[in-house]
């Protein structure tokens, strides 16, 4: 069965320069492992390839039971310069959700 | 103990928030950070025009509504709202408070204006190439740490007012500044760094920003309470917010705002410390109550980060709308003669459909069929004038595009681009300026 990570995470997104970093945080905390392993850096880059154009780091944060997606070239330039309505890229949170895993 | 509140999380945050914070949140320090990348070339760009401007434009009212409050309640104000101006922003202090018949000795923090002193033929951090390539330069900023902050403390100062420092470091300051903690002690300056980014964002711990119906629900959203923390000898701190505030603190909030723009939670950079926020420890221990605790660091970096602001043009908008049937098609139609007409004068051309694809760039959601869309087209020019081509052609379309197209509107904007580079430490001199006002001063005389 799949389901959207909307249904079992909540996401924040933050931005420095052309940088956009997504939060990933399960609302319980034994979700966290399945996360870990089904929401990998390489399927976060090839579910939002159509935003981000360089490459996707994931970090653990295992004290708070997270994950912290780190994407490069995602901001069309970032907030000073973008032609973007979203300069930001604040609203991209909700397109990490929108992403399927099997479960 | 000390309690230490923030009362803005942005140059434009709401105003109220910190007022009832210092009103009733039996605070020891206010903290109002309002200084965002750009914010301080924008005052730059005003002080030029302008001498004694170039400080925060919200910074009269914020101060007219506190000034009477922490004076009252003996809360100490820290706030990097001096932006490009921190001497100027002192000064406009002491004239309200003389206004309102209040004492108050300022402290400006001065020294992070690197404009000077930086080498603009060395290479940008985010892009290899020489920071005068990118435009003529407005202003070039050191973000300066505790180190700035702490003469202006032990001055004795009701308010200190900064400019451009690391936002964790205005609630830093007064914990080492209270406790005495050594500038070395990389694991206590790490656990009041975290405290510190917890709170800098304002409500943001508080269910601002946070809040999906249904899903993640913020009670008496509309009147959101700021945080405030009780910080510990040892950096430990409990999280809260003034009984009777709208909003919620919980484990959730505290997370999210955790991982806020953080680029390597291993190694979070301040000029005071390189904190470890895998280490953090997070435990909701009453409502509305968060315990940070266990923190650690590493020692602070050699050198300091530097925004450089410059000139990047100017932006054109033109929006119009489609509605009913085949209101995309028609947007899309729109859409395309403005591509044709406008392409030889804007190699970026930027056009959105706006309630489908515009923010995300593409829809995750299938088969959609949208009752309304509006078309967005967004280019740069050099001019002024030429960005308002676009604005210019958007609304022609009202009678030269496609069918039903209405509420069009047009927007020119100055575009200020930022770019990073490092300094080293040894180039920066802070210094603090006082100015003061006494209440009734006849009496001197």
């Amino acid at each position: 069965m799949k389901k959207k990570l909307y249904e079992v995470a909540h996401s924040r997104a933050g931005d420095k320069g052309n940088t956009l970093m997504l939060s990933l945080i399960p609302y319980n905390e034994q979700d966290y492992q399945v996360l870990c392993e089904k929401v990998t850096a390489e399927k976060v880059k090839e579910h939002l390839k159509e935003i981000v154009e360089g490459n996707v780091i994931r970090y653990e944060v295992p004290n708070i039971a997270a994950l912290q997606f780190v994407c490069h070239q995602a901001l069309l330039g970032g907030v000073t310069t973008s032609l973007s309505t979203d300069t930001h890229g604040k609203s991209l949170s909700y397109a990490l959700l929108e992403m399927e895993i099997e479960c | 103990m000390i309690r230490i509140g923030s009362g803005a999380g942005f140059s434009g945050d709401r105003l109220e928030p910190a007022v009832v914070l210092a009103e009733n949140g039996q605070l020891d320090y206010l903290v109002l950070e309002c200084l965002a990348e750009r914010t301080i070339a924008l005052a730059q760009k005003r002080k030029l025009q302008n001498p004694s401007l170039g400080y925060d434009p919200l910074l009269e009212k914020r101060m007219e509504l506190l000034l009477p409050v922490i004076s009252k309640n003996k809360v100490r104000l820290i706030t990097n709202m001096g932006a490009a101006n921190p001497i100027g922003a002192a000064e406009k202090i002491v004239e309200l408070a003389r206004k309102l018949g209040v004492s108050v000795k300022v402290a400006a923090v001065t020294g992070d204006d690197v404009f000077h002193s930086i080498n603009l033929e060395k290479n940008a951090l985010e892009v290899d190439k020489p920071l005068s390539s990118f435009g003529p330069i407005i202003s070039a900023n050191a973000y300066l740490g505790v180190k700035a902050i702490l003469p202006a403390l032990e001055s004795g100062a009701d308010v200190i007012i900064t400019g451009r420092v690391a936002d964790p470091s205005l609630f830093v300051a007064p914990m080492i500044h209270h406790y005495g903690w050594s500038l070395d002690d990389a694991n206590r300056i790490a656990q009041g760094t975290v405290v510190g980014h917890l709170l800098e964002c304002g409500s943001q711990i508080c269910g601002g920003y946070f809040a999906d119906p249904g899903k993640k629900d913020v009670p008496n959203f509309a009147y959101l309470g700021f945080p405030y923390a009780d910080v510990d000898c040892d950096g430990t701190a409990i999280i809260s917010k003034v009984q009777g505030t709208g909003g919620i603190i919980s484990l959730a909030t505290a997370k999210e705002q955790l991982l806020y723009e953080l680029t390597n939670p291993n190694e979070y950079m301040t000029p005071d410390v390189i904190a470890d926020f895998t280490t953090v420890r997070l435990r909701e221990i009453a409502p509305d109550t968060i315990e940070v605790s266990c923190c650690t660091g590493k020692k602070k970096p050699d050198t300091l980060k530097v925004s450089v602001g410059y000139h990047a043009g100017y932006i054109g908008e033109g929006e119009i709308s489609y509605a009913g049937m085949n209101a995309l098609g028609r947007a899309k139609l729109a859409g395309e003669v403005m591509y044709e007409r406008l392409k030889d004068d804007f190699s970026d051309l930027r056009i959105d459909y706006i309630g489908s694809t515009s923010v995300h760039r593409t829809s995750f959601s299938k088969n959609e069929v949208p009752y309304e869309i509006r078309l967005r087209v967004a280019g740069k020019a050099q001019t002024i004038e030429n960005a308002a081509k676009i604005g210019e052609e958007v609304e022609a379309l009202y009678t030269n595009g496609p069918a039903g197209g209405g509420g069009a509107r047009k927007y020119t904007n100055e575009v200020i681009g930022i770019v990073s580079t490092l300094i080293s430490r040894d180039k920066i001199n802070t210094s603090v300026v006082i100015r003061e006002s006494v209440k009734n001063e006849e009496k001197i005389v």
